[in-house]
C-alpha cells in the first residue's frame, strides 16, 4: 500500500465513521431543527462530498441518501449518474443493489453514461447469484435504451429458458421493454416467449400473459395467430390474475375476428358464471359488453351481473356497474332503461365518481320525448348539488341538448326558458356556453326569437345579476338578442332602460359596448316606429327610400367584401337586401304581429333621448375605445335627431315636413341596415378561402411590427357578435349620406393604397381581391384541392358547405326550422383510427408468427407484411443508404455498423459465431425473407400499408 | 401496465414513490401534489377509484386505499383490472404488515429501502409478477440476508483490517 493511498484511506475511515446513514438522515429530518429546504441543502452538501469518496461504502451510502431525497423530496440526481455506474459495479451485493436501484430510478434514454453500463449489465445477467441477475433485469426493464436492448438481447434470450423461475419470470417481464426499444429482438426472443405460455409454473404464466396483454393492447391484430394458446389458458387456468389478463387479451382480439368471438363467448360466460372473484367477473362483463355485444345471451348474462353490481353496498362495485352500463349504452340502450331507477338514485350518491357516471348515463337516456322531463329533474339536482357537480350537470345538459344542432329539441320556447333558468342557478359557471347557445339559437331558429327576447329581457332587467361575474357573458348574449330582435319585444322602452341601468358599470368594457350598441338598435327601432305612426305612407319618402336602400346595400356589400370572415352571410344578405320590399316587410310585419303596447309617443321618445344623454354622456370620455366610440355614436346621433325633429314645434307638421323627411330617411336607412338578418358563419369559412399564389403565410413576420408602428391600429372589429358596419358620420340629407358611405371606404382605400405602395409584400395581389370577394371557390375546385396536403385542409374540404338552407314556413311541422349549414357549422368530430404505434414491432411479430407457425410456404405467399416492418427498422437503425448488400449481413451485426462503441462491436464479433449456431433457425428464415424482399421496395411497402387481410387464414382451423 | 406506486400520508407527504415510466423529478412532485389534492378532497367511504387522466395523461386510472394515516396509491392503464389492483394493494399492505408486525407510518418512513425491496418483488417494470405475499416474504428475507452478509464484512473497512494485521 503506498503512502498516498493510505492517507486517502485514512480519510475515508474518517468519512466512514462520521457519515450519516440513510436512517440518520431520516431521523434528523424528523427532528425539525431546520426548515425543510435548509435541511435538504445541508444534506445535499454532505452527499456531494461523500459521493466522491473512494471508499465504496461511503459512496454507496451517499448514493442511497441521494436516491431517498430524490424520490421523496424531488431532488434532481442526474449529476450523480456516473457515481451510480460506479456503485453498480461494486462487487458487494448491498452496494450493487443501491446502485441498480438508483439507476432504475434516475436513468432514462438521454442519460449519457448509460452507454457505460452495458458490460456491467451483461456480467450481472450472467451471474450465478439469481438476485444479482434480478437486479440487472430490473434495471433493464426500467431504463433500457435502444443500444442496451439491442446489445443485451442474447442474454435476455438465454434467461428466457432459465431453470430458475425467479429469474425466468423477470426475463419474461423485461422482454416488453426490450421489444419496445428494439423491435428486431422479436426475431430472437418471440418463439421462446410463446413457449413460456405453456409453462407449468404459474408465476411464469402470469408474467407471459401480462406481457402479451400489453403487446396486444398496442396492436392486437399481430397476435391473432396466438389465439389458440390463449384459448387453452382460458379453459385450463384456475389463476384469477391470469384469467383476467387472458380475458383482456380476448377483448382486444375478438372484434377483429368474428369467428373467434363466436368461439370464446361461451368460455367467457362460463368463467363469469362460476368465478367467485368480483374482479374476474367484472372483467368478463366488461369484455362482453365491449367486444362481444353482438351475442345476445352473453349480453343478457352480463346485464344480470351488472344489476347485481348496482345494488351492492360497496361503492366500488356500484361504480364499476355504472361504468359497465355506459359501455353497453351505445348498442343496448334498453339495458340502461331497465336500470333507470338505480341510475337516477345514484345521482344523489355521496361519491362524486358515482354521481358523474350516473349523470352520463342519464344523459344517454335523453331523447326527443323525455328531454324536458329529464332536464327538469337534473336542474333540480343541480340546485341542490355542490358547485362542481352542479356545473357538471349544467354542462352535460347544454352539451346533450345542443348536440347535432339541437337535434332533440322540439320546443325551443321551453329550451330557451331553460337556458334562462340555468343562468339563474347560483353556482352556474357555464356562462360562455349559454351565451353561445342563446346567440346560436337566435341565428338559427326564427321561431324562437320571441322567447329569446323575453328571456333576455328577464335577465337584463334584473339588476342583481349584473353583480355575478359568471353571468356577464350570458348578459352579453341577452343584450345582443334584445337589440337584434327588438321587433319581438313587448316593451322596447323597458329594454332600453335595462340596458342603460346604472349597474351596467359593473360589466367589462367589451360587454358594455354590446349593451350600448343594442341600445342604439332599440333606439332606431323606436324612432322608426314613431315616424311610421306619424307619417303613414308618405309617397315622396318611399321613393327616396327605395333608391337609398339599394345604394346602401351596395355600399354595404363592398365594405363587407373587405373583411373575409363576414362574407359568409353575404349570400343571405343579398337575397334579403336586394329586394327592398322584403326588408320593409320584415320591419312592418312584426309590430303588427305581436304589438302589445307599441304606441310610441312623443314623450316617451323624448324621455329616451334624455336617458341616453344622461347615461351615455359621461361615457364619451370612457377609457375603453369600444365603449367610447359606441357611446359617442349614439350620443351624436341623439343630438342630431333631437335638434332636427323635436326642437321645432312638432305640432306644425307642414313646416318641418321637409326636414323630417330627411331625418326619417336617415333613420330608415339605419333601421334597414339593422333589420338585415345576420346569417350563420361556417367555422371553416376562413380556411376555405384559397391562399393566393405568391402569398407566403408562414414567412417570418417580425418586421411587420416596425411597419405597424407607423400606422394607427384599426379600432373597430372586436365587437363581439353584431357585425353591422355603419359609418359614423351622419348627414342631414340622404344624398350626402350616400356620399358619406361611399367616401368612407374610399378614404380608407386611398390610405390603404399608400400603405400598400410602401409594404406591398403583405398585401394580396390586387386582381385577386376581386376573386376572393366574389364568392367562395366551389367545392371541388382543382386549384384548391391541389393545395390540400395536410389534414386540416382536408377536413375543411370534408365540411364543405353549400348555401344556407332557406326557411320554408311549414305550419304542419311542430318543430321549428333550425337553420343549418351543411356540416359547416359544427366542429366535425372525426373518429380517429387507432394507428398501430410501433409498426416495426408488430411487423416483426408478424414475421415471427407467420414464419414459425405456418412454415415458409405461407410466408412466401404473402410477402407484403414482411418487409414493411423490416424496412422501417433498417431505416431507423442505420442511417446510411439502405443498400441491399449491407442488409445481407446477419441482423445482429448490421445495426452496429454505426455504433459509437467500438469495444462493443469487437465483443460481439467474438461472440457472434456462437449466436449464429444458437439461432441458426432464425437466420435461415431471414435468408428466405430477404429473397422475398427483392421485389421492388416501393410495391411492397405500399401493399404493406393496406389492412392485412391475408392475416386471417393464419388462425389455426380448430378455432374457426 | 402500472405507471406508478405512491405512498403518502394524510398530510400529503410522500413516503414512497416509484415511477415505472420515466418522469423528471419536478413532474413527479407535481403529480404527487395533484394526486394528494384529489385524494384529500374525497370523503370517507366512497369508491377507491379516481379518474387520473388529468394528472397522468390519457388512459390513466388511479386506485387508492386509505389505511390509518397513509394513502396507498397505484396508477395504471387499461391493461389492468381495477378490482385486481385493489386486491394487489391489499397484498402489498399485508406483506408490509408481516414484515414489520402491525405496520405503521413510521415503519414506512424508516425502512425506505426495505419497502422498495418488497415492492420490487411484487411489481417488476410495471408488470405484476408476484401476488403471493408468502413468496414475496421469502425473497425479501433472502435478499436481506445477502445484504447483511455483504455488509458484515464491511463493518471493519478493508484498510483498517489491513492496518491491524500488519
Amino acid at each position: 500500500m503506498t503512502s498516498s493511498s493510505s492517507s486517502s484511506s485514512s480519510n475515508s475511515i474518517m468519512d466512514n465513521l462520521f457519515q450519516r446513514t440513510l436512517e440518520d438522515l431520516i431521523k434528523s429530518s424528523r427532528l425539525n431543527f431546520l426548515p425543510e429546504h435548509a435541511f435538504i441543502s445541508n444534506a445535499m452538501d454532505e452527499i456531494r462530498k461523500e459521493i466522491k469518496s473512494t471508499d465504496p461504502h461511503t459512496k454507496s451510502t451517499a448514493l442511497q441518501k441521494l436516491s431517498y431525497l430524490s424520490s421523496i423530496h424531488g431532488i434532481d440526481m442526474s449529476f450523480a449518474a456516473f457515481h451510480v455506474v460506479e456503485v453498480m459495479s461494486s462487487s458487494r451485493f448491498s452496494h450493487k443493489k443501491i446502485g441498480y436501484g438508483a439507476a432504475s430510478q434516475s436513468f432514462h434514454d438521454s442519460t449519457p453514461v448509460i452507454l457505460l453500463i452495458t458490460n456491467q449489465l451483461r456480467k450481472d445477467l450472467k451471474s450465478s447469484n439469481l438476485f444479482e441477475v434480478s437486479l440487472a433485469l430490473e434495471c433493464l426493464a426500467n431504463a433500457a435504451t435502444l443500444d442496451l436492448a439491442r446489445d443485451l438481447t442474447p442474454e435476455v434470450f438465454t434467461l428466457l429458458s432459465s431453470s430458475k423461475v425467479y429469474v425466468r419470470k423477470r426475463a419474461v417481464g423485461v422482454v416488453l421493454r426490450v421489444f419496445e426499444k428494439y423491435p428486431d429482438a422479436v426475431r430472437v426472443c418471440f418463439k421462446r416467449l410463446v413457449e413460456n405460455l405453456e409453462s407449468l409454473d404459474p408465476p411464469i404464466v402470469v408474467a407471459v400473459v401480462g406481457v402479451f396483454c400489453e403487446l396486444a393492447s398496442k396492436d392486437p391484430r399481430a397476435y391473432l395467430p396466438l389465439a389458440p394458446e390463449f384459448y387453452r389458458i382460458l379453459i385450463d387456468s384456475k389463476n384469477n390474475w391470469v384469467l383476467i389478463k387472458v380475458v383482456k387479451i380476448f377483448a382486444k382480439l375478438a372484434p377483429l375476428e368474428p369467428r373467434l368471438a363466436k368461439r370464446i363467448v361461451e368460455p367467457v360466460c362460463d368463467v363469469m358464471r362460476r368465478t367467485g372473484a368480483k374482479s374476474l367477473m367484472f372483467e368478463c362483463v366488461r369484455t362482453v359488453v365491449t367486444s362481444l355485444s353482438d351475442h345476445e345471451s352473453a349480453v343478457k348474462l352480463a346485464v344480470e351481473k351488472i344489476r347485481e353490481l348496482l345494488v351492492e353496498q360497496d361503492p366500488n362495485l356500484r361504480y364499476l356497474g355504472l361504468q359497465a352500463l355506459s359501455a353497453v349504452v351505445g348498442k343496448h340502450l334498453w339495458v340502461v332503461l331497465e336500470n333507470k331507477e338505480a341510475v337516477i338514485k345514484s345521482l344523489s350518491d355521496e361519491d362524486p365518481n358515482i354521481k358523474i357516471e350516473s349523470l352520463r348515463l342519464v344523459m344517454a337516456m335523453v331523447s326527443e320525448s323525455n328531454v324536458e322531463e329529464i332536464c327538469r329533474v337534473l336542474v333540480n339536482y343541480a340546485l341542490k348539488s355542490d358547485p362542481d357537480f352542479c356545473n357538471e350537470i349544467l354542462g352535460s345538459i347544454l352539451e346533450t341538448c345542443s348536440r347535432n344542432v339541437y337535434e332533440i329539441i322540439v320546443d325551443f320556447d321551453w329550451y330557451v326558458s331553460l337556458l334562462g333558468e340555468m343562468s339563474r342557478i347560483p353556482n352556474c359557471q357555464k356562462g360562455e356556453e349559454i351565451e353561445n347557445q342563446l346567440i346560436d339559437i337566435g341565428l338559427r331558429v326564427k321561431d324562437a326569437r320571441l322567447a329569446l327576447v323575453r328571456v333576455g329581457r328577464d335577465l337584463l332587467i334584473d339588476p342583481a345579476l349584473l353583480g355575478n361575474l359568471y353571468l356577464h357573458r350570458i348578459l352579453c348574449a341577452a343584450a345582443w338578442v334584445a337589440g337584434e330582435y327588438v321587433e319581438f319585444a313587448s316593451n322596447p322602452f323597458q329594454l332600453m332602460e335595462a340596458l342603460l341601468q346604472p349597474r351596467t358599470n359593473l360589466l367589462p368594457p367589451s360587454i358594455r359596448a354590446v349593451y350600448i350598441h343594442s341600445a342604439f338598435k332599440i333606439l332606431i327601432f323606436c324612432l322608426d316606429n314613431y315616424l311610421m305612426q306619424n307619417e303613414g305612407a308618405a309617397s315622396s319618402y318611399s321613393n327616396n327610400m327605395a333608391g337609398g336602400d339599394s345604394v346602401l346595400v351596395i355600399g354595404k356589400k363592398s365594405t363587407e367584401a373587405l373583411d373575409l370572415p363576414n362574407t359568409e352571410g353575404q349570400n343571405y344578405d343579398q337575397d334579403e337586401g336586394f329586394n327592398p320590399r322584403n326588408t320593409n316587410e320584415s320591419s312592418e310585419d312584426f309590430p303588427v304581429g305581436n304589438n302589445v303596447d307599441r304606441v310610441v309617443t312623443h314623450e316617451s321618445i323624448v324621455s329616451v333621448f334624455n336617458l341616453i344623454e344622461l347615461v351615455l354622456g359621461p361615457l364619451t370620455a370612457n377609457q375603453d375605445v369600444e365603449v367610447l366610440e359606441r357611446a359617442r355614436n349614439v350620443v351624436a346621433f341623439v343630438h342630431l335627431v333631437k335638434v332636427e325633429i323635436f326642437d321645432d314645434s312638432v305640432q306644425n307638421v307642414d313646416i318641418s315636413k321637409k326636414k323630417d323627411a330627411q331625418v326619417s330617411a336617415v333613420i330608415k336607412l339605419i333601421c334597414n341596415a339593422f333589420s338585415m338578418e345576420l346569417g350563420l358563419v361556417s367555422i371553416s369559412a376562413q380556411s376555405r378561402v384559397a391562399v393566393p399564389d405568391g402569398l407566403v403565410l408562414k414567412e417570418n413576420l417580425d418586421d411587420l411590427q416596425a411597419i405597424c408602428g407607423d400606422t394607427e391600429l384599426p379600432s373597430s372589429c372586436s365587437f363581439g357578435v353584431g357585425g353591422h358596419h355603419f359609418d359614423t358620420t351622419f348627414d342631414t340629407s340622404s344624398s350626402n349620406l350616400v356620399k358619406g358611405e361611399d367616401s368612407g371606404p374610399a378614404n380608407e382605400s386611398t390610405s390603404l393604397l399608400e400603405h400598400r405602395k410602401r409594404h406591398g409584400l403583405y398585401y394580396l395581389p390586387s386582381e385577386k381581391n376581386d376573386i376572393v370577394s366574389d364568392n367562395y371557390p366551389p367545392a371541388n375546385d382543382p386549384e384548391l384541392s391541389s393545395n390540400i396536403n395536410d389534414e386540416a385542409e382536408n377536413l375543411a374540404r370534408l365540411t364543405e358547405q353549400s348555401l344556407l338552407l332557406k326557411k320554408k314556413p311549414n305550419q304542419m311541422k311542430p318543430r321549428p326550422v333550425v337553420v343549418k349549414l351543411d356540416d359547416g357549422d359544427v366542429a366535425p368530430i372525426l373518429v380517429k383510427k387507432p394507428e398501430p404505434r410501433d409498426d416495426s414491432l408488430s411487423g416483426a411479430v408478424r414475421d415471427v408468427l407467420l414464419g414459425s407457425e405456418t412454415g415458409p410456404s405461407s410466408s412466401r405467399s404473402n410477402p407484403s407484411d414482411k418487409p414493411s416492418g423490416k424496412a422501417k427498422e433498417k431505416k431507423k437503425l442505420s442511417t446510411d443508404l439502405p443498400s441491399e448488400t449491407k442488409e445481407q449481413l446477419p441482423d445482429l451485426e448490421n445495426p452496429n455498423s454505426r455504433s459509437k462503441n467500438r469495444s462493443h462491436k469487437k465483443e460481439r464479433r467474438r461472440r457472434s459465431p456462437g449466436n449464429i449456431v444458437e439461432e441458426g433457425e432464425e437466420h435461415d428464415q431471414k435468408g428466405k425473407k430477404k429473397s422475398s424482399r427483392s421485389h421492388g421496395k416501393h410495391k411492397t411497402r405500399q401493399r404493406a400499408n393496406s389492412p392485412l387481410n391475408s392475416q386471417t387464414p393464419v388462425i389455426p382451423d380448430f378455432l374457426l | 401496465m402500472i405507471k406508478a406506486v405512491l405512498i403518502m400520508n394524510t398530510q400529503g407527504k410522500p413516503r414512497l414513490t416509484k415511477f415505472y415510466e420515466f418522469l423528471p423529478v419536478e413532474r413527479q412532485q407535481e403529480a404527487i401534489h395533484n394526486v394528494f389534492a384529489v385524494l384529500c378532497s374525497r370523503p370517507e367511504h366512497v369508491s377507491n377509484f379516481v379518474n387520473a387522466e388529468s394528472i397522468f395523461g390519457p388512459d390513466a386510472r388511479l386506485v387508492y386505499k386509505h389505511f390509518a394515516t397513509l394513502y396507498f396509491v397505484f396508477i395504471f392503464d387499461s391493461s389492468e383490472n381495477e378490482l385486481a389492483i385493489l386486491d394487489l394493494i391489499q397484498v402489498f399492505v399485508e406483506t408490509l404488515d408481516k414484515c414489520f408486525r402491525n405496520v405503521c407510518e413510521l415503519d414506512v418512513v424508516f425502512n425506505y429501502s426495505k419497502i422498495h425491496t418488497i415492492l420490487d418483488e411484487i411489481i417488476f417494470g410495471g408488470q405484476v409478477l408476484e401476488t403471493s405475499s408468502a413468496e414475496v416474504m421469502k425473497a425479501v428475507e433472502e435478499i436481506s440476508k445477502l445484504e447483511a452478509a455483504s455488509n458484515a464484512i464491511n463493518l471493519v473497512p478493508k484498510s483498517v483490517s489491513g492496518w491491524r494485521t500488519r
